[in-house]
């Protein structure tokens, strides 16, 4: 009886934790945030396409120029729009209220999105939109459906059409779009725009964390530190403990 | 217990080289805590360095800006004011600006870039009040000198080269920030460097 | 041998009959007023530690190493923290990025909380295991006990104050789990909160308490622990004591150290080694060990894939939007499993409050002569493994989301979690153990 039971619920298992799990699989960023020139490309992009309507209220310019290599001046030339002091935060001059009324919510800070959601979901997000006639701004997103923003890449993309397939769900047929094809009209090729949109990722991913590479710098010392020090501690506690054995 | 003989030289080797080890630990996990008082981005950001419009300054005019929370004074200072600051020198403290109170590019008799436009922290160095400009009204605190600078909470005197007068409790002439001149009538405070 | 302990301990054994110097005098100064030399030898230098001490026994001074480690980080952190609702979120923010070294400061702080709840889970296993919760250390156990519950508030109520999403719904079920409560519920939860939803008055009141009174109280805690340990002294793998009866310990028997006479006065000594050298050197290593694990985590991974620092908490708070999933922290993943495997509320609360409070009982609920599990019946040993895996499986189900699967795991656990103390309350009583060995093993 017991037996039957627990297999039982070890059968249902998988089916329940599938259930849990993001509905569409994610795509691999595969970023490096070793790479100054993709995340001085991301930074442009960002600067271009995002700034306009995200804010990244806690980072400021001066610290991003500085980790990412760009030279304090050619950064304050080339990618701060608004006139804004080098030491201030990325900020865009939108109200929270127009926002509010244009897009139903807010556009969200950026500077954690890759800490709240992971490079991986922004990347396949960046990727996943697509035609859909019946959304206010003519596109929907696979991962984030009913996403509530324009295609602002579409410039550099074109206008991704979906790719559908019949899948059954429940006993019912319905149709799924289970990925997209630009129709190629954008500035980039596929390829292109797929870099593009890994820099992206790649420069949001270190705005997330920017002490990461400093950390993992100065982590790599303290180990090894510290592993002189257990060496050291070992053969004390040896020395003494021969009184004992 | 084993009766093994015990090696003391290598106990007291060992000791002193875990503690020495350790130590060094010690003093490397407080540097964090120790920098972590060092002024931070937002205070350095604040602390930045000001541009100043001085198309507008008047001679004999103070206008003050501020810069890092302090009050940053630029003067014009008239032929008048110059030539008085000659007359004065066997009554100060230190006229020929031998302390290091300014950059090299400021240490001369006017301590400034140009000799009209005089730029100088306004805070007394001796307990950190601001000085009183008193234009043309000197006189009555040191004769003979029409203007100068006196702070009101000590009875400290500055010549107007913030140049300290003797027996007054101040011991240091007025601080002289680093700037820069961009261009004819634009001063950045805060920052010395060439401007091509 | 002899010798040796003697070149050891004479320089603070006596320090009147000590050549003169600058440091023995002030030593002698010191020692006039405060009793300096006599603590250091009665509690380190003399005190009678059992020879055999294991591995489970480096988590007692771990668990004091991170608490300094969190004493520390959070007065530094407090520094730059913001406590309101307005600022609370930027601050930390601020800290991770426009502070010197706050990054480290933080994930110091936020590694060591976890740090915390390992070391204190295995300290209080190594107690059950080796039954240093029977008597003579009743009292050392509920102290114990206590600090864990100081501690489990302590943690509570600093996973508030980042003010993330994470911070401010898990604030808010846990809060809620008061209104629970009969006739006084309602008002109960508005009284802690101090407003109708969870509030910066809300985050007032938790930082004061987590940054003076908790602490305070944790301290003076874990100092009546180490006084009631010193009292009664150590248990250990073998469970049989190292303080025997006057004259029952012939003279070849005695070990060749020095111990404080308030010990050795009362009662004969065997197998026993001073604490210090052997074993401050023996926690050095364990230390450094920890230390190794520990800065692997601060400086690569200090999230611990959403263990340790949970997603939806690097966004702001947002009373208006609750997150998908609310999973406490780790360490509270099996009480709160407890909780949700019950469909009941109050009986929910109820029962959570009891798996913690069953824990202080263990003293009385277990009525074996017989403390460690070396020479105890194979019933408590498969009773205390299914304990283990009981507890694994309410943490793993405690941080999963809700299923049909996970609810009946739950309440199976729940079931197995309070059988372990009913049964060892049953079989204790006439458990047939091994024979005792008169002197320590190795």
């Amino acid at each position: 009886m017991m037996k039957k039971l627990l297999i039982g619920l070890f059968a249902l298992l998988p089916t329940l934790t599938m259930a849990a799990g993001p509905s569409v699989p994610l795509m691999d960023a595969n970023i490096d945030l070793r790479d100054n020139a993709s995340l001085q490309r991301g930074a442009k992009l960002f600067m271009n396409y995002c700034l306009g309507c995200h804010q990244m209220q806690y980072q400021r310019y001066e610290r991003t120029f500085r980790d990412i290599g760009i030279p304090i001046e050619i950064g304050k030339e080339t990618l701060i729009f608004d006139g804004s002091k080098v030491g201030s935060h990325i900020l865009n001059s939108m109200s929270k209220d127009d926002a509010a009324t244009w897009f139903g919510a807010a556009p969200p800070d950026l500077t954690l999105i890759s800490r709240v959601k992971s490079p991986d979901y922004i990347y396949t997000y960046l990727k996943s939109f697509y035609k859909d006639e019946s959304r206010p701004f003519g596109v929907n997103n696979i991962v984030f459906p009913l996403v509530g923003m324009p295609h602002v890449l579409q410039e550099l993309q074109g206008l991704p059409m979906p790719i559908t397939e019949e899948v059954v769900e429940n006993g019912e047929t319905v149709t799924k779009v289970v990925g997209v094809e630009t129709d190629g009209s954008g500035e980039m090729s596929d390829d292109e725009y797929d870099q593009a949109a890994r820099d992206l990722t790649n420069f949001l991913a270190y705005v997330g964390e920017p002490s990461r590479l400093e950390s993992e710098a100065i982590g790599i010392k303290v180990l090894g530190f510290l592993v002189i020090f257990f060496i050291l501690a070992f053969l004390l506690k040896k020395e003494y403990w021969r009184d004992v054995h | 217990m084993s009766n093994a003989p015990v090696d003391n030289s290598r106990r007291r080797f060992l000791t002193i080289a875990t503690s020495v080890v350790g130590g060094v630990g010690a003093a490397g996990a407080a540097v964090p805590f120790i920098a972590s008082w060092n002024p931070s981005e937002r205070a350095k950001s604040a602390g930045a360095p000001v541009e100043v419009d001085i198309s507008k300054l008047e001679p004999g005019q103070l206008i003050r800006v501020e810069w890092r929370g302090k009050p940053v004074w630029v003067i014009y200072r008239t032929p008048k004011m110059l030539e008085q600051m000659k007359q004065h020198e066997d009554q100060l403290r230190d006229p020929n600006s031998d302390e290091a109170q300014q950059l090299d590019s400021a240490k001369n008799n006017y301590r400034s870039k140009r000799e009209e436009i005089f730029v100088a922290v306004g805070i007394c160095t001796h307990l950190g009040c601001s000085p009183t400009f008193m234009n043309g009204g000197f006189g009555e605190k040191v004769e003979g000198t029409a203007d100068g600078f006196f702070c009101p909470c000590h009875g400290s005197k500055f010549d107007m080269a913030g140049r300290v007068f003797q027996n007054v409790p101040a011991p240091l002439n007025l601080e002289v920030p680093p700037y820069t001149f961009l261009d004819d009538t634009t001063i950045l405070v805060g920052e010395e460097e060439e401007v091509a | 041998m002899a010798t040796n302990y003697e070149e050891q301990n004479q320089a603070v054994d006596e320090p009147s009959k000590q050549p003169t110097g600058t440091v023995s005098s002030v030593v002698g100064w010191i020692n006039d007023r405060i009793p300096m030399t006599r603590v250091w030898n009665m509690h380190i230098a003399q005190y009678p530690a059992p020879k055999n001490f294991n591995f489970w026994y480096l988590f007692g001074s771990l668990a004091i190493l991170v608490l300094v480690n969190q004493i520390v980080t959070g007065i530094w952190l407090t520094m730059n923290f913001v406590p309101s609702a307005e600022g609370a979120f930027a601050s930390v923010e601020y800290i991770m990025r426009d502070v010197e070294y706050g990054w480290l400061l933080r994930y110091l702080h936020s590694t060591g909380a976890s740090a915390f709840f390992v070391v204190v889970y295995l300290h209080m296993f190594r107690g059950m295991i080796y039954g240093s919760y029977q008597k003579p250390r009743e009292l050392l156990w509920l102290f114990g006990m206590l600090i864990f519950l100081a501690l489990m508030a302590e943690a509570f109520m600093g996973y508030l104050l980042p003010w993330g999403q994470m911070s401010f719904w898990g604030a808010q079920v846990i809060i809620s789990l008061f209104g629970a409560i009969p006739v006084i519920g309602e008002d109960l939860t508005l009284w802690i909160r101090g407003d109708y939803v969870i509030s910066g008055a809300t985050l007032n009141r938790f930082f004061a308490l987590h940054v003076i009174a908790l602490p305070l109280v944790l301290v003076i805690l874990v100092f009546l622990h180490i006084v009631a340990l010193h009292e009664v002294g150590s248990n250990n793998p073998d469970g049989i004591e190292v303080k025997r009866k006057k004259g029952t310990v012939a003279e070849e028997d005695k070990p060749n150290f020095k111990f404080h006479e308030y010990y050795t006065s009362k009662k004969d000594i065997v197998d026993a080694i001073p604490f210090h050298p052997y074993y401050t050197v023996k926690d050095v290593l364990g230390v450094a060990g920890f230390l190794i694990l520990f800065c692997w985590v601060v400086f690569f991974m200090p999230e611990m894939n959403g263990f340790f620092l949970e997603a939806p908490n690097f966004e702001a708070a947002n009373p208006l939007k609750t997150p998908e999933h609310i999973f406490p922290v780790w360490y509270f993943t099996p009480f709160y499993a407890i909780l949700r495997a019950i469909p009941d509320k109050l009986a929910g609360v109820v029962a959570m409050g009891a798996s913690i409070v069953v824990l202080a009982l263990l003293p009385w609920l277990d009525r074996g002569k017989v403390r460690s599990i070396r020479y105890r019946s194979k019933w408590h040993k498969l009773n205390i493994a299914q304990f283990v895996v009981t507890f694994l499986i309410l943490g793993w189900a405690g941080a999963t989301p809700q299923t049909v699967f996970s609810t009946i795991l739950s309440q199976i656990c729940t079931v197995t979690y309070f059988m372990f103390f009913v049964l060892l309350y049953v079989y204790s009583k006439n458990e047939v153990t091994k024979p005792l060995p008169t002197r320590l093993t190795k």
